[in-house]
């Protein structure tokens, strides 16, 4: 094979990484905020993939352009879903608020398969076929522009974290659970901010993945996994981990379906799970867990 | 003996003789579809129960039990289609080759101090790591399926396996209930006030000169060497195998589910879970198909919803509450 082959899968892979890399840090706010770690991650990507295919069906609505208010009916559910059912099992066991989550994605993935059904539905926009071409390299014109998207998105969680007084209120509470409640802020409605802010990070990614991904409601549990593999890697709670370890492992999987067969590449990415929890447990960007 | 009886009320015993009782009597009077479903309570109840020393006795979430329930499945079909060896003989092989893939997570975990959530991960990540392996896996059919011979039985031959539901029920049951007993003096040995411990309070149990590493290792062991011989069950009553479903996360979690919703950590709760669910399971798939309603994914939201209400209302499962209202003395107390 010609090296350009390698190159422009490696690409290929690189972009979709940085999206699989805003899924992941949804996942990864959520948990060095909150401690709670959302089973139901995936489940509710699938959710914005379905609400992106509706209207692109419905109303020929592009996907990259309905990102935004995607991530809004996703950030409300994710802010309800805290406030609502996860706020009263902070104090609980690990695994009591495993199982809840778990509970959720089990009722999402059924949900959705009673509504849309088994078969696989996809979104076929004008420029799904485009590309560009940059010397040897072929790019394709959807992962590139999802990937720019994502890096947007992903810059705007971070000023968001820096810049805002809200922003510094969520990181206090991260810190110190005890403190900021000592210093009055309003821990449970920052606790559910945050995970509206990290499911609309998914629900965004769920929007650009929806570009290039045959949607089926067995997606769900399968990007759960995959986020977990990403945040494990970079690091549970570190935002640069999360996109470090989705560009890893976008550019494994890629390279792996090109090496061996594309159906064995997740086995590639739990291998690396393996190794990182054996070599450095707290992931390659984390600081050592308490 | 009598340690097995020991703090047994009469009520309880009672109770439970009676239970036994009317399930050894069962197919006299079940026709072949309640008898079926009570093979798979009776199933869930076994899975559960093994499930339930991991993660009820010592503390250790796996959402991974799949892989063993597969390593045994997969085992004992293989020795059976490629070489003839009966089940009897091939569960000798797949039962320690499931300890084998326990050993290797459990050691790997706990050597390197990955517990909770993590834990929990990486036995979904090797569950996951089997199932796409099978799928490339042409030995055993890969994603194609792996399937037993099946003729119309009219001769039970219990040494191969092959016959009709009422074997299979009274294997499960037997099962089942040497599983029972085998918890119940397992929860009352050393062994298992140390995972008690363990469970409870990790540091504190270590502080103690509890070998905390030791325990774990042996709850993950026997757990999924417990596991293994539903697996071969699984394989000769479905007669097939297909790595998607049989390793399958959603597998892992539907056998945790009896004991969730029974209550972990208590002996009767994942019996209790497996009757409960599956019974109400059943019953709405049945009543959905009286209305003409065929919607895949009807029953597991109704799981979803059980599981989630009684982890937020009854957060120590049915059977500790039920276990206070019969008046059944304070044994098998979760906390």
């Amino acid at each position: 094979m010609p090296a350009e082959i390698y190159l422009n899968v490696a690409v290929g892979g690189l972009l979709t990484g940085l999206v699989y890399g805003l899924m992941a840090l949804g996942l990864s706010v959520i948990f060095g905020v909150v401690r709670v770690v959302n089973f139901a991650h995936g489940e509710m990507m699938t959710i914005a993939m379905y609400i992106a295919i509706v209207l692109f069906a419905a109303f020929r609505l592009d996907p990259l352009l309905m990102m935004v208010p995607i991530a809004a009916v996703l950030f409300a559910l994710g802010y309800v879903m805290q406030a609502g059912l996860i706020n009263p099992f902070i104090n609980r066991p690990e695994h009591s608020q495993f199982i809840l989550l778990v509970a959720v994605a089990l009722i999402i993935v059924n949900v959705l398969l009673m509504i849309f059904g088994p078969d696989a539905q996809s979104v076929q926009t004008s420029y799904s076929f485009d590309s560009f071409a940059l010397g040897p390299l072929i790019v394709d014109a959807t992962k590139a522009y999802a990937a720019a998207a994502a890096i947007v998105v992903a810059a705007a969680l971070f000023a968001f974290f820096r810049l805002t007084s809200v922003g510094t209120a969520i990181r206090a509470c991260a810190d110190n659970y005890t403190g900021a409640l000592v210093v009055g802020l309003d821990v449970k409605r920052l606790y559910a901010l945050t995970f509206g802010l990290g499911t609309a990070c998914v629900g965004a990614a769920g929007a650009m993945l929806v570009l290039f991904i045959d949607v089926t409601p067995a997606l769900g549990p399968v990007y759960t996994l995959l986020a977990f593999v990403i945040v494990i890697t970079g690091g549970l709670g570190s935002m640069p981990g999360a996109l470090l370890g989705g560009v890893l492992i976008g550019l494994t999987e890629a390279l792996a379906g090109l090496f061996f067969t594309p159906s064995a590449k997740s086995m590639f990415a739990f291998g690396i799970l393996v190794l990182v929890l054996l070599f450095r447990p707290q992931g390659l960007l984390g600081k050592r867990a308490a | 003996m009598s340690r097995l009886f020991e703090d047994v009320s009469l009520r309880g015993a009672v109770l439970l003789v009676a239970l036994f009782a009317g399930l050894l009597v069962m197919p006299r009077f079940a026709g072949d579809y309640l008898l079926t479903v009570l093979i798979l309570i009776l199933y869930f109840a076994y899975v559960g129960q093994a499930w339930n020393v991991m993660m009820g006795f010592a503390g250790q979430l796996s959402l991974g039990h799949a892989l063993y329930v597969g390593v045994g499945a997969y085992t004992a079909a293989a020795l059976f289609i490629k070489f003839g060896i009966a089940p009897w003989i091939g569960v000798l092989l797949a039962v320690p080759l499931a300890v084998a893939c326990g050993a290797v997570i459990g050691f790997l975990a706990f050597r390197f101090g990955v517990a909770g959530v993590y834990f929990a991960i990486l036995t979904i990540a090797f569950a996951e790591f089997f199932r796409i392996g099978f799928d490339h896996f042409s030995w055993v059919g890969g994603s194609a399926g792996y399937f037993l011979p099946v003729a119309q039985y009219t001769q039970n031959d219990l040494w191969r396996l092959r016959g009709n539901p009422t074997m299979f029920y009274y294997i499960i049951l037997a099962m089942t209930a040497a599983l029972l007993v085998l918890c119940r003096l397992l929860l009352s040995s050393r062994l298992g006030y140390y995972w008690l411990a363990i469970r409870e309070d990790e540091e504190a149990a270590l502080a103690l000169g509890i070998d905390a590493f030791r325990y774990k290792m042996i709850a993950v062991i026997l757990s999924a060497g417990l596991t293994a011989p539903a697996g071969v069950f699984f394989a000769f009553y479905y007669n097939n195998l297909f790595p998607e479903q049989v390793f399958h996360i959603s597998r892992s979690i539907e056998l945790i589910l009896a004991p969730i919703i029974g209550g972990i950590g208590t002996l009767f709760g994942p019996i209790l879970g497996a009757f409960l669910l599956t019974g109400l399971a059943e019953s709405l798939t049945n009543m959905l198909h009286a209305f003409g309603v065929e919607t895949p994914g009807a029953k597991q939201v109704f799981y979803g919803v059980c599981l989630l209400a009684v982890i937020v209302f009854l957060p120590h499962g049915i059977w500790p509450p039920l276990r206070r209202a019969l008046g059944l003395g304070p044994r098998d107390e979760p906390h």
